[in-house]
């Protein structure tokens, strides 16, 4: 073991973190926007609304997340008619068929996760809501999506962990994410043991930040249950 | 009864397994390939390798009168995957270099390489200012460390896990030049994808590249072993045969 490898080349694998922040970053924020119409189309009332959902969120769910890369990098490249449409420029970027690939996949998994959270407000709420004589857009605007916001936080922050380490993938399209750039490292110093360590131990880090982040958010978004927002509730 | 039955059973069902393990560590050479340099070695239809490299590991065998395996495994895990014992020897098109000689032990070279720039048929490129062009290779060879070491910072290089992406990004558009080594892009501008479409840019350089079989610096008497082996083949006429199956002119 040579850990002068990893202080040497510390600065580039900080440069491949910064590069899977943004990755993360933007595909959770823009799948969080994707997220929600699906949710609340996956639990409209009408059957065909309610399908196209489904399958959106089945396929992405059921099928590998590198499989979606490549489909989206170089499956879309074969096609003329992609390379010479105005997305190409865009297409054309492996940054953002990762960001594709990614916004769509956890826009899949986050709108499940709103749709469970929204269905899991006690129906009491709902009806209290309707005798109120609430319309439905102000039931959700007013009671419905920030009760589910609070339940959602912590799968939702799972999700982004989970996103995290899946971003990792995006160094199979030549990305220099962190991965990428211990995996460029290791080309040069045949240390693999001693840089995946360190890029490991910088994943850590990250998903650390992201689980105080949330925990403080949770306290915030919940501060109204008190301290039994963790605890059961004393029946006795 | 019974369950005795079964403990015993399985004892030597362990124990079997066991032996053949330690076996096939004795007396068997697991050879391993990347599987992705066609046609130096790439997978056929039914899923076996096939190529250069592979009809040399198969001759080596032959000659060494040993069982042999013949393993694939990703580029950027074979040097890895050699030191901790997966396999015995790597005959993979690489490259004698420095550094890998710092990790491993190389047997003499079974063929010679050079790199060569690759561009679209029509695009005038001065390979000696590529300023501003998208150039691809693949991560861990010496085509990735020469543009690397040499013109990082003038071009956009992009690093892929092997070859065969490299290709595919070039037929896509999505690289301007790709660099590699010479041997299979003359093999490549003779497929379809690449015929008539793409060129080689430039004359080959780094002509002294040597290519050898990587084994582990402890294991001497493996390597003389190939040695003997290989400068058999050589020697018999069997080596230039299967030279002869891929290019019509001497690669050693």
């Amino acid at each position: 073991m040579d850990f002068s490898v990893v202080i040497e080349y510390f600065p580039r694998l900080l440069s491949g973190a910064w590069v899977t922040l943004q990755l993360v970053l933007l595909s959770v924020v823009l799948g969080g926007i994707f997220a929600l119409p699906i949710a609340l189309a996956r639990i409209s009332p009408v059957a065909w609304v309610r399908a196209i959902p489904f399958g959106y969120i089945f396929f992405f769910r059921g099928t590998p997340l590198l499989v979606q890369i490549f489909l989206v990098y170089y499956g879309a490249s074969q096609f003329e008619a992609v390379k010479n449409s105005i997305f190409w420029p865009i297409l054309k970027e492996p940054f953002w068929c990762a960001i594709i690939a990614f916004t769509l996949n956890t826009s899949a998994y986050t709108a499940e996760i709103f749709r469970g959270a929204i269905q899991a407000i006690p129906k009491g709420e709902v009806e209290a809501c309707k005798v109120l004589g609430m319309t439905k857009v102000q039931m959700y605007r007013r009671i419905l999506l920030p009760r589910a916001f609070g339940i959602v936080l912590p799968s939702y922050g799972n999700e982004i962990i989970l996103m995290l380490k899946g971003s990792a993938l995006a160094s199979t399209i030549t990305i220099l994410d962190l991965t990428g750039m211990a995996r460029t490292i290791i080309a040069r110093t045949y240390t693999p043991i001693e840089i995946f360590l360190a890029a490991g131990a910088i994943y850590l880090l990250i998903s650390m930040l992201v689980i105080f982040l949330f925990r403080q958010i949770e306290l915030r978004q919940n501060r109204y249950l008190g301290t039994q927002s963790i605890q059961l509730e004393d029946k006795s | 009864m019974k369950l005795k039955k079964i403990a015993l059973g399985s004892a030597l069902l362990l124990g079997a397994t066991i032996s053949s393990f330690s076996a096939s560590a004795a007396d068997k050479v697991r050879f391993v390939t990347e599987g992705a340099w066609a046609p130096f070695n790439f997978i056929d239809s039914a899923g076996t390798p096939q190529g250069f490299d592979v009809d040399i590991a198969r001759a080596l065998c032959a000659r060494m009168e040993t069982d042999c395996e013949i393993l694939t495994q990703d580029w950027d895990g074979l040097i890895p995957g050699l030191k901790v014992r997966k396999f015995d020897a790597i005959i993979a098109s690489m490259s004698i270099t420095e550094e890998r000689l710092k990790v491993v032990d190389f047997t003499n070279k079974y063929y010679s390489g050079g790199l060569r720039y690759m561009g679209r048929v029509g695009d005038t490129v001065d390979t000696k200012d590529l300023s501003g062009k998208t150039v691809g290779a693949q991560r861990a060879t010496i085509a990735a460390q020469y543009l690397e070491d040499n013109l990082a910072d003038k071009i956009d290089l992009k690093l892929y896990d092997n070859q065969d992406n490299v290709y595919l990004d070039l037929v896509s558009g999505r690289l301007d030049i790709v660099l590699s080594d010479e041997l299979p892009t003359y093999n490549w501008l003779k497929t379809a994808d690449g015929a008539s479409k793409f060129e080689f840019k430039g004359d080959a350089f780094m002509k002294n590249d040597e290519i050898g079989i990587a084994v582990r610096k402890s294991d001497g008497k493996l390597k003389a072993k190939i040695n003997e082996a290989l400068a058999e083949i050589i020697a018999d006429g069997t080596y230039q045969k299967i030279n002869a199956r891929y290019f019509p002119f001497s690669i050693y």
